[in-house]
């Protein structure tokens, strides 16, 4: 991911730029499923497609902040179905830990949210992206995001 | 770039070389790593033998643990050259592979980053005696906290070390202040190359520590400990206050008389960190609180004081099968003592030791298991109530 990819031009009014994790198996599908529907939801979110949402580590969420995103959404199928039997349940605790360490560094942990989301669930999903996009229009561009890049490396 | 490299020999010393190769004899990493030897490192550069030496994948399996130093009849500056090199080496973009996918430095260049107003002080109980942001001593709580919040789950690492260190001042009749603008010593950065963050965090934290009015810092983790004494006043002057780490403290107030403990029984063995011990000398002062408590036996491992060995990874930056085996070496040897528990200040060597016995070992679980636990949170378990 590069910086020039999430952080705002200058000069540009301020969308907010979202980070969308979603599992190949349920979220992916479930965003395919709001597409074919034609379900309409706003277009400030990015989907980066994972095998498993339990590949997310909280590193992801920390960087993509860094380099200037203003949310992250992590997407997965609900407990019990996730393909690899027991990655969303990896995933639940790690995003657990990296709540908290949102909420230590000062960006605040509602930048982050965790849904499960079905890939029959297209309605769902256009509903999570609709309400999350509202919820970071309310807290404003991510504080990081001036200037616009990340520190490399 | 070579003349860098140049100024960078001139510096450590590094010319005094006599290819004795009596660092490499000791080096832990040494020991496990064919390929890397900190003689080869430095002849090398001198000679021009590798093409750019900054680029060498050898110089990030350093542990900068500094024995080689010790040893060096012609006191070449092993480790100085390393962190140099690093330096350079980021500047080119070129970084090793870091734990935990390099959260721990992301975290901590958001630290250096003046737009977060950081929740630092979360781990503040009630019955703990503080004072917010000025006060004669300071107690600088580093990242134990957040370590604890990223390694409670997987190594279970616990984040109660400054809540232990303040209980163990307030016994000593002592309301330490602690800050809130207080950010990372940036230790990880500064051997990771990236000085810039490095100066960012260090221009935070002394304008802080400044503006406290401290008489005195006390430091519980060994690496803030030598970055604030020796890199800050290396890069920014000699600084305003005395400076002590917690095992000095406590020596120093058992022998005051000013702290008392209760009797407990236990048999345990100690862990000389490299931050600590070799970089900061300080050996007798830990021996010295644990001879304190009565019924504490303290057995010495084979490899103590300036020739003990390393946890395995130093920055975050070289995790690997390398360091695997130099932690489970260390602990065997711990095991041999026949001690129930090895003490350490150091979070990083307590977090690398217990994430070793963590999953499988490759060799017999029980010549490994022994637990690992912070000093700081000892120390605090034996304090006599008053």
């Amino acid at each position: 991911m590069s910086a020039e990819a999430v952080a705002s031009a200058p000069g540009e009014v301020w969308e907010p730029r979202i980070v969308a994790f979603c599992c190949n198996w349920c979220s992916y599908a479930g965003a395919d499923l709001a597409g074919v529907s034609r379900l309409q939801y706003p277009a400030n979110v990015r989907i980066i497609r994972v095998m498993c949402s339990g590949r997310i580590e909280p590193q992801f969420i920390l960087r993509a902040l860094e380099l200037g995103a203003d949310g992250v959404l992590v997407c997965g199928c609900h407990i019990g179905d996730c393909h690899y039997i027991a990655g969303n349940e990896e995933a639940e605790k790690r995003m657990k830990t990296t709540a908290e360490l949102l909420d230590i560094l000062g960006i605040g942990h509602d930048r982050m949210r965790l849904e499960w989301i079905s890939a029959s669930e297209g309605e769902k999903f256009a509903r999570v992206m609709t309400q999350f996009t509202d919820q970071i229009r309310k807290l404003g561009p991510n504080p990081l995001a001036e200037g616009g890049e990340g520190d490399g490396g | 770039m070579a003349d860098e490299i140049k100024k960078l020999i001139k510096e450590t010393s590094a010319f005094n070389c006599v290819e004795c190769g009596k660092c490499t004899s000791v080096c832990p990493s040494a020991a496990f790593n064919p390929e890397f030897a900190p003689r080869l490192m430095v002849v090398k550069a001198l000679e021009g033998i590798e093409d750019d030496p900054v680029t060498a994948k050898n110089m990030w399996a350093c542990l900068t643990c500094e024995i080689c130093n010790g040893m060096c009849p012609y006191k070449v500056n092993y480790s100085g050259f390393v962190q140099g090199l690093r330096t350079l080496s980021f500047k080119e973009g070129k970084l090793p592979i870091c734990s935990q996918g390099g959260l721990i430095h992301t975290m901590q260049r958001l630290m250096a980053n003046e737009k977060l107003k950081q929740n630092r002080l979360g781990w503040v109980t009630d019955d703990l005696k503080i004072a917010k942001n000025k006060g004669e001593v300071v107690l600088f709580t580093g990242c134990a906290y957040q370590l604890g919040t990223v390694f409670a789950d997987k190594v279970g690492y616990e984040k109660e070390v400054p809540g232990s260190a303040v209980k163990i001042l307030n016994a000593a009749g002592i309301t330490p202040a602690v800050l809130e603008d207080e950010v990372c010593c940036g230790h990880d950065l500064l051997w990771l190359g990236d000085e810039d963050s490095f100066f960012k965090l260090m221009d935070k934290n002394v304008a802080a520590l400044k503006a406290s009015g401290a008489k005195k810092v006390i430091f519980t983790c060994p690496e803030c400990y030598r970055t604030v004494s020796i890199d800050y006043q290396d890069f920014s002057g000699d600084l305003p206050f005395e400076m002590q780490h917690i095992s000095e403290f406590v020596a120093d107030a058992v022998r005051e008389g000013k702290l008392k403990f209760n009797r407990m029984e236990k048999k345990v063995t100690y862990h000389d960190s490299c931050r600590l011990g070799r970089h900061m000398k300080v050996y007798d002062a830990p021996r010295d609180v644990l001879k304190a408590i009565e019924g504490v036996q303290l057995v010495e491992m084979e490899r103590s004081r300036d020739k003990a060995t390393c946890c395995g990874v130093n920055a975050w930056a070289n995790c690997d099968e390398i360091g695997k085996k130099i932690q489970i070496d260390r602990l065997k040897e711990a095991k041999k003592t026949g001690a129930e528990m090895m003490l350490t200040f150091c979070p990083k060597c307590e977090i690398h030791f217990s994430c070793a016995t963590h999953n499988k070992v490759p060799v017999e679980k029980s010549l490994v298991d022994i637990p690992v636990n912070d000093f700081t949170n000892f120390i605090a378990s034996a304090l006599k109530r008053s």
